[in-house]
């Protein structure tokens, strides 16, 4: 049994908005299953006693002072969109997702 | 989407369904900079000009938590009632769209740092209705969208997008009840209390400028209705874009008799995200949520746990404030309110208002009559908020003050304060602009009076005959030669000395 599907590959690669062939998607779905298998290999080791780990370093409540740094100008902010206008990121037009 | 929905008449609505209402509210805080960088939290200005490589989510660049929002975030689960999180972490909100470029928002999933809390909210009449607060957790607001060339200025037809990210990593709470169910004919307006009563302790929190009106304050109402004598919850929809108090009264309950005409008429209530039109107090449909969202939450790599020390919570619970329901207990005693005067007052929205008067230097009738009598009138008339009516507490006792030194009667206090409302300047200028000082120069009274028994010798020799009810012609004429800025009786006493 397969720890990832072929239409989850499919759900996958559409969040990331990937086109992907039915035949990539034969590829990369056996390619992925290698992939989770052997990262799996560390729920073998992992019990009940081992808390699941997010960040390596054992630090908490990093915090910074509310205190105003100076930000991009305006022309520096857009130097490297590839379309501006009004001072603004210019973006094509977005289909069915108003979030 | 253009479709006219049919609606069902409320007491229909009350008498087959009922409604189970879940609030999820928005609050930017009002820091000095960005949720995870040192760019300037304002409202406004040029477009892109707040901006940095972190909050534009530039290659390499690393967020940095503001201490002052977590601190604002625990104060605001305090003040709810809420548990602090011993221990929690930010979450990866992953999704495509422009408004956020990082591809994904920083937020809070399953870890809130506020969670079981709740919110008494007092209604028009006085009934309390305890509201349970799921959780309030942090995360960033997005940036500002500008769709260009739809007939509406909406995202359809829409032929290209502007952003401004100048808010986008501005520090948000994001406040959600639990369901509010049992609430029946009065759901509209528990919704209305709720986000009212929210608003009220946030602003006592001094945590946000909570105007929904900029979008400081953001509330998304979702509705469902259940069939009455059931008792599972039907399939709910969220209304975004309620942007006043008294539109999310109008959201809710458009929403209640649409979604019960939809059902009695065997339909099935889509679940979906519907857009509140402000002038015509109806929703339409939005994005349909057929594919459950995917946002594919995962632990933010990039910044550190947060563990709140009890010591640290208690310290900030040492610093809330007078909340709005004690300050009002305190009030009422104080000023010697009964129920219902305390109720037209919080209703009206008019106790910081009513309270600066009496800072300033009026007393609380005085400040009241002005507020909750005549000024909450002039509001409702113009459509705005009281505080939004152009007129300061300070303006209010200034003028309270001229009419106690008999400056002023109430007729023309009234006026001026008409002026000022008009835009005519401080309430002094509008006397002097509009010439409404009380004639209280004896010389040019006597002189008016004078003038009017000479004009009427019949009348002045009753008078001189003891008729004393006939002074009231001169006085009338004394009144309309002095523009009525004569105070009456002192009129009438000089008449009365004049022919004795
Ligand atoms: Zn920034």
């Amino acid at each position: 049994m397969p720890s990832i599907s072929r239409d989850e590959v499919a759900h996958l690669a559409r969040l990331a908005r990937l086109a992907v062939t039915d035949d990539e998607l034969d590829l990369f779905a056996g390619q992925l299953d290698v992939i989770l298998q052997s990262v799996a290999t560390v729920g073998d080791i992992a019990t009940a006693d081992i808390p699941p780990t997010s960040h390596a370093v054992p630090l908490t409540n990093v915090f910074r002072e509310d205190v105003v740094r100076p930000s991009l100008g305006q022309q520096q902010a857009l130097a490297g969109a590839p379309a501006a206008e009004d001072g603004r990121f210019r973006v094509p037009r977005i289909l069915g997702e108003e979030a | 989407m253009t479709s006219v929905d049919e609606l069902m008449d409320y007491a229909e609505v009350i008498e087959r369904f009922d409604p189970v209402l879940g609030l999820e509210v928005h609050v930017e805080l009002h820091t000095n900079t960005k949720m995870f960088c040192g760019c300037a939290n304002l409202f406004g200005g040029e477009p892109n000009t707040h901006v940095c490589p972190t909050c534009l989510g530039l290659p390499g660049s690393l967020p940095v938590v503001n201490g002052k929002a977590v601190e604002s975030a625990i104060r605001i689960g305090l003040a709810l009632n809420c548990e602090i999180a011993e221990w929690c972490r930010f979450a990866r909100k992953n999704y495509f769209y422009p408004d956020m470029p990082k591809n994904f928002q920083t937020s809070q999933y399953d870890e809130p740092i506020a969670f079981n809390g709740w919110l008494d909210v007092t209604l028009d009449d006085g009934e309390v209705v305890r509201v349970e607060i799921e959780r309030a957790h942090m995360e960033e607001d997005t940036g500002k969208s500008l769709h260009v060339g739809g007939a509406t200025g909406r995202i359809h037809g829409a032929e290209h997008s502007l952003l401004d990210y100048n808010r986008a990593g501005v520090p948000l709470i994001e406040i959600v009840t639990k369901p509010i169910a049992g609430t029946g004919e009065r759901a509209p307006e528990v919704a209305r209390a709720y986000v009212t009563a929210l608003r009220d302790l946030l602003k006592a929190l001094d945590v946000s400028d909570v105007r929904m009106d900029q979008g400081s304050l953001r509330c998304d109402a979702n509705v469902s209705l259940m069939p009455k004598g059931t008792t599972e919850f039907g399939t709910r929809t969220e209304t975004k874009n309620v942007n006043s108090l008294r539109s999310v009264e109008r959201a809710v309950r458009f929403e209640m008799t649409r979604q019960a005409a939809v059902l009695a008429a065997g339909g099935k209530v889509v679940q979906e995200t519907r857009h509140f039109d402000e002038s015509t107090g109806s929703t339409s449909s939005g994005r349909t949520k057929e594919t459950a969202e995917d946002y594919r939450y995962f632990p933010e790599p990039d910044l550190v746990p947060i563990a709140p020390s009890r010591e640290w919570v208690e310290e900030l619970r040492g610093t809330l404030p007078e909340l709005p329901w004690e300050r009002r207990k305190r009030i009422q005693q104080e000023w010697s309110l009964t129920d219902a005067e305390l109720r037209d007052l919080v209703n009206a929205g008019a106790v910081d208002l009513v309270a600066a008067t009496v800072d300033a230097g009026a007393t609380p009738a005085e400040a009241r009559s002005w507020w909750v009598a005549y000024l909450t009138k002039e509001a409702n008339a113009r459509g705005v908020e009281l505080g939004e009516l152009g007129i300061t507490p300070a303006q209010i006792a200034r003028v309270v003050a001229l009419v106690n030194s008999g400056e002023l009667t109430n007729k023309l206090a009234r006026e001026v304060v008409t002026g000022v409302l008009a835009g005519e300047g401080e309430p002094e200028a509008v006397v002097e602009a509009r010439g409404l000082k009380v004639v209280s120069d004896d010389s040019a009274l006597e002189k008016a009076v004078d003038e009017a028994l000479a004009a009427q010798p019949d009348v002045a020799a009753k008078i001189r005959d003891g008729k004393v009810a006939a002074a009231g012609a001169i006085v009338g004429a004394v009144m309309k030669a002095t523009k009525g800025q004569a105070d009456a009786k002192k009129v009438r006493d000089l008449i009365i000395a004049r022919c004795s």
